[in-house]
């Protein structure tokens, strides 16, 4: 990660500050307000303390006319101050709002190939830390950066005003602060990096162990992986006290050049007041100016470090930005309202890996109304078929047709609607009962949901549940079964009855009562529609028009269960096999 | 707060010893502003040069002391802060190992992550602010008030009142923003969900087509996430304008009444320009505490989430007997065993009794929610029976030390989960020590062999993480080695060839049944066919045992057996089998 980079990324979250162009502005009027009346302060000081020179010298009337002034802008001042927050707030925590929801956004928009091949504990992190991060770094920058520059412009002012020969030597020792300040972002910017990707792996391996707890206590592994865990925390402690420490020394660095400039001034300050040519008011005054002058240097280096971590995070996040979407949709796309259920492969060529040639010249025609079964050896590219006729990965060559027309000419959403898919994992989001059975129709009514319900066998269980149809569903579902959730997966499509079918092992978990029963319901959904299943039940293949039998990628045979028997070939070997044990 | 201070204590000397230099910084800042005075008074006053000169190296002197005395104290800092962060996560995570399944269900995951990682850095950062500016800052502001109180102890007084104001502000706005801290980081931990959620159920968002609804979801949890934070904003602004206008009222307050101290000839025009100084000091010190004010409210917050977790005890607690004085009667007993989860009305298992022997195959089918998995739960004990006992060579398994117990056990679960590291660390979890030819034993027997050979490079080929580099087969068939591998003397298979082809799941029951002779194996299964084969089959329905026996026996005699049968067999099939 070079300089440039850093840049780069920074300018990139300041172009996420655009739309909210008008809390800049405001944070900005009323950092120069706030500042430039605090600033003004240390002079009616000065002048109030030239008012009193000693015993029997002082000049009440004066000094009270300044006091009034005084306690204005001071309230003014103040109320100003309390606005320049209020921008930057809203600034900041509007501004990485939008960087999370881009960033989640995302993820509905990548290729799924990107989400397959991430951690989702570390995509998590990114989206939940990070972003936090950020924001803690921004919050920082935004509100040091305001004041910083109206007070190193209104002091420098102020400064010149009293004393042009003091001011220049405040302003040539300046450059110190900007020494110390690059000498220890250098150091510490390889050292956020380092540290925040070993939260990541730390986090990764907490997401891992956790996530599979049942395991880890079946196997006795809790001491190995807390040996492990320790390991990874270690590299953390290491660089984090090495990061911690170079950050925290950028204060006191800081204030050991201020101090070296307050010196300096009260030493010039001291003897140009010897001789005459300034007033000890003035003096006084410097020494404020002088103070304030340098602190927002020595915040600068503060927040140097704090927005590096914020660049770290950001870098992170970016990175998910960057991915490349699917392909978008042609703006000619067709968008398919109905269906007669055609399904053609036309010479599809396919691989994950371009270096291992998966499915090559797979050809498939599928009747209206079919019902086709596909079986083969694990690996040999059942779930592939799935992921093409979704869409959710892109055939390499060749093409996969709907009534004729190629489904990369149609919108994906309106393709998608045509099938209705039932997956092995089941996947349930933490909702009512109802609004999961509802979830591809939204505005379906309560009959029709108990209907889907009923239909999927999955009324009765649902009754049953403490709160019926209004029981929420618990993070990882974990408050009802694995068969129920299939269940309730099964109702789901039920309730939308799409044109044609895509189940995927989907009923290896129910168990066989219940099966039967869903078996007949598919039945039901499956007249005139086009299904596919890809099934290890015997029931199914038994009962479906064509059986693809898959190798390696490849359809080696086709028929029916009857037709293949006969044959004699891979499916009766496959088939026998079942019972090879009895 | 208070109780995980004990967790400090390995950090006493670092706690001493960095507010002590930072306080000694404390000190060489306040001297500088009285030898501002003696220059300005004594210097200026006297037209003496030289004076000035002296006084002046002495504050550089000053300057460098400071440095020196601070860098030594952020050293401590980062050693103590950073080491206790560690000390933390080693423990909470050491702690969440030690949970029961239905207590991590109680959190979830994605907080438990959070608690680790987000909630102990804050933690961290409270104890590195906490030896920085516990001494330097009220130093600061009380050594600040006593200097002043010896220069002039009657104007002082305008500091004795100003700093119970200020406290007074702090207080007001703490205490009304840590409700909201809490309250932010629930929204966090729902943000974290619906990404959690997002990204295992792409496929199914993507089928209905509903990315939008998804992201409106997201939008909408982040909007509010966004609006309670700058609502808990409003508040905190209010903490610096308000001390600062309270310190500068104070500063007018010191001049008006400085002009007359110096009429009466009680001060000096120098003394009162230190007065002004040292109310400055005070506000730098103020913001100090102030930023430090915020940083232990969330401090404060995220300690609450870590000690709830580390409250919950687990309930699986050791038993002291050695497993050395097991009898062999049966090898696994239920004995009137019933078992409710946690908040549930009914019982998952209800009054189930069965006696296994050594070296028998016990095949478990039945019904969706029937209690199949909870009965094997029950096994290695990742669950206490509620009611009744489950023995393990006749001792129940609540007597066992549990390391021993789960050493007897091998389990294949359901859902195949791998880890990231090599396939050979993999199998390696069901034995540290296994060797070469006995992981390739292990592959052999789970049908793993060939395609692991056909890796480029074979078993030391990474698994990634959530291992979406193998198809749902290759997973299965590689829980089923690493539970093999370390030959334990229960064999448990729950429904763990549900990816299989018929072929592989075939030939693995073959292997299993040649290569284990002397395990005794509990298949659960949806599929007759895999059952069908074992020495006797237990049939669960709605937590009972509706039958135990052959498949012959069960086919004939047993109603629920029968229906199971006849859905996945063909009539025929049925009569020959």
């Amino acid at each position: 990660m070079n300089k440039n980079n850093t840049r780069q990324a920074f300018m990139r979250i300041l172009s996420y500050t655009k739309p909210y162009r008008l809390y800049v502005v405001g944070a900005l009027l009323s950092a120069i307000i706030s500042v430039a009346l605090t600033l003004f302060n240390p002079i009616l000081i000065g002048r109030a303390i030239d008012l009193m020179v000693g015993p029997g010298q002082v000049d009440y009337n004066g000094i009270f006319k300044i006091i009034l002034i005084l306690g204005v802008i001071i309230i003014i001042g103040s109320i100003f101050q309390w606005l320049l927050t209020l921008c930057t707030n809203s600034l900041t925590y509007r501004t990485v709002k939008d960087i999370r929801i881009e960033a989640f956004n995302k993820l509905n928009t990548v290729p799924l190939k990107y989400i397959d091949s991430k951690s989702h504990g570390d995509m998590i992190n990114r989206i939940v830390y990070d972003v936090e991060m950020i924001s803690e770094g921004l919050m920082q920058g935004f509100t040091q950066f305001f004041t910083g520059i109206a007070t190193i412009i209104g002091t420098l002012i102020f400064m010149v005003y009293i004393d042009v020969w003091i001011a220049i030597l405040v302003v040539v020792l300046t450059p110190l602060s900007f020494f110390v300040a690059s000498f220890i972002a250098k150091r510490t910017h390889s050292l956020f990096t380092e540290q925040s990707s070993t939260e990541g792996d730390l986090s990764g391996y907490i997401e891992e162990m956790i996530g599979n707890q049942k395991i880890v206590k079946t196997f006795n592994y809790e001491k190995r992986a807390q040996d492990k865990f320790e390991k990874i925390n270690g590299q953390l402690y290491d660089v984090g006290v090495k990061a911690q420490f170079y950050s925290s020394i950028t204060r006191p660095a800081a204030r050991f050049v201020n101090a070296i400039i307050y010196a300096s001034v009260g030493i010039i300050g001291a003897v140009s007041a010897i001789s005459g040519r300034i007033s000890i008011g003035q003096v006084s005054s410097f020494l404020i100016y002088a103070n304030q002058y340098t602190t927002p240097f020595s915040e600068v280096t503060g927040v140097v470090t704090q927005l590096q971590t914020a660049v770290a995070s950001a870098q992170r996040l970016f990175s998910v930005l960057d991915e490349e979407d699917e392909i978008q949709d042609s703006p000619d796309a067709i968008v398919v309202t109905e269906t007669d259920g055609h399904i053609d492969l036309d010479n599809v060529e396919f691989s994950y890996d371009p270096d291992r040639k998966f499915i090559q010249n797979l050809n498939i025609s599928v009747k209206p109304g079919d019902k086709v079964a596909i079986v083969g050896p694990t690996g040999c590219g059942k779930t592939t078929i799935i992921n093409l006729l979704m869409r959710f990965y892109d055939v390499d060559k060749g093409a996969i047709k709907i009534d004729g027309v190629n489904i990369n000419d149609m919108t994906r959403n309106s393709m998608r609607s045509m099938f209705g898919m039932v997956l092995q994992e089941t996947w349930l989001y933490s909702a009512s009962v109802r609004d999961n059975i509802a979830y591809g129709k939204p505005d379906a009514t309560d009959e029709e949901v108990i209907r889907a319900a009923k239909l999927a066998r999955a009324h009765n269980f649902i009754e049953r549940l403490a709160d019926g149809y209004d029981t929420i569903i618990s993070e990882d579902g974990n408050n009802i079964s694995h068969g129920q959730k299939q269940l309730l997966c099964i109702a789901r499509v039920m309730l939308v009855e799409p044109p044609m079918l895509i189940l995927d092992e989907a009923t290896s978990s129910i168990d066989t009562m219940t099966e039967v029963r869903v078996q007949e319901a598919f039945t039901t959904l499956m007249e005139g529609r086009t299904s596919f299943v890809v099934a290890h039940r015997l029931s199914t293949i038994q009962e479906a028009d064509t059986i693809l039998v898959m190798d390696a990628g490849n359809i080696i045979e086709t028929g029916n269960h009857k037709e293949l028997l006969e044959k004699g070939g891979f499916y009766h070997n496959l088939y026998n096999s079942q019972f090879a044990t009895n | 707060m208070r109780k995980l201070m004990h967790y400090l204590e390995d950090f006493k000397k670092e706690f001493i010893l960095g507010p002590f230099f930072k306080f000694v910084e404390a000190v060489f800042e306040l001297i500088v502003p009285l030898v501002m005075v003696r220059i300005i008074d004594v210097g200026v006053k006297n037209s003496d040069v030289s004076y000035v000169l002296k006084m002046g190296g002495l504050m550089i002197a000053l300057g460098f002391a400071g440095f020196a005395a601070s860098l030594i104290c952020q050293r401590y800092a980062a050693i103590a802060s950073q080491g206790f962060g560690t000390k933390m996560r080693n423990i909470l995570f050491e702690h969440i190992n030690t949970f029961s399944h239905a207590e991590i269900d109680r959190f979830g995951t994605p907080t438990l992550i959070t608690r680790i990682t987000n909630d102990v850095n804050q933690l961290q950062l409270a104890v590195a602010m906490f030896i920085r500016l516990v001494v330097r800052s009220p130093f600061l502001v009380i050594g600040s008030i006593i200097m002043t109180m010896y220069i002039d102890f009657k104007l002082s007084i305008i500091f004795l009142i100003a700093t119970p104001i200020i406290f007074t502000i702090l207080y007001l706005v703490m205490n009304k923003s840590i409700p909201y801290f809490r309250l932010i980081q629930k929204k966090l931990d729902k943000i974290s969900l619906i990404t959690r959620e997002n990204l295992s159920g792409t496929r199914v968002i993507r089928a209905f087509s509903k990315q939008e609804a998804d992201m409106e979801r997201f939008h909408e949890i982040t909007e509010d996430h966004t609006a309670t934070s700058i609502e808990v904003g409003k508040i905190s602004a209010l903490l610096n304008p308000l001390t600062q206008l309270t310190i500068n009222l104070a500063i007018v307050a010191i001049v008006w009444f400085g002009g007359g101290r110096v009429d009466s000839g009680a001060m000096t025009q120098g003394q009162v320009i230190a007065f002004v100084n040292y109310m400055a000091q005070i506000i730098l010190a103020m913001v100090l505490v102030a930023n430090l004010v915020v940083i232990f409210t969330r401090a404060v917050a995220s300690a609450d989430r870590i000690n709830e977790v580390l409250d919950v005890k687990t309930n699986i607690i050791d038993g002291n007997m050695n497993a050395e004085q097991a009898s062999t009667e049966s090898k696994i007993e239920f004995k009137d065993v019933f078992f409710a989860y946690e908040n549930a009305s009914q019982h998952a298992i209800k009054d189930v009794n069965i006696k296994i022997k050594q070296g028998e195959t016990i095949g478990v089918i039945g019904a969706t929610g029937s209690g199949k998995s909870t009965f094997i739960n029950l096994i290695p004990r990742l669950y206490d029976a509620s009611k009744g006992d489950v023995l393990i060579d006749g001792i129940n398994v609540k007597d066992y030390n549990v390391k021993e117990l789960r050493q007897k056990i091998g389990v294949v679960p359901q859902r195949a989960a791998l880890f990231k590291g090599t396939i050979n660390e993999n199998i390696r979890w069901g034995n540290e020590e296994a060797s070469e030819e006995e992981i390739s034993k292990a592959l052999d027997i789970a049908q793993a062999t060939e395609f692991v050979n056909g890796l480029s490079q074979k078993g030391e080929s990474m698994v990634s993480q959530g291992a979406t580099n193998l198809s749902g087969g290759q997973k299965q068939r590689l829980t089923i080695a690493r539970a093999l591998v370390g030959q334990p003397e229960i064999l448990i298979l729950d429904d763990s060839a549900s990816a299989l082809d018929f072929a592989t799941d075939a030939a693995l029951r073959k292997a299993i049944k040649e290569q284990t002779k002397g395990s005794t194996v509990v298949i659960v299964s949806q599929r007759v066919s895999t059952v069908m084969g074992a020495d006797r089959i237990l049939v669960l329905d709605n937590g009972r045992a509706a039958g135990i026996g052959t498949h012959d026996q069960l086919k004939e005699e047993n109603e629920v057996y029968k229906e199971i049968c006849l859905s996945q067999l063909s009539e025929e099939e049925v009569a020959t089998s």
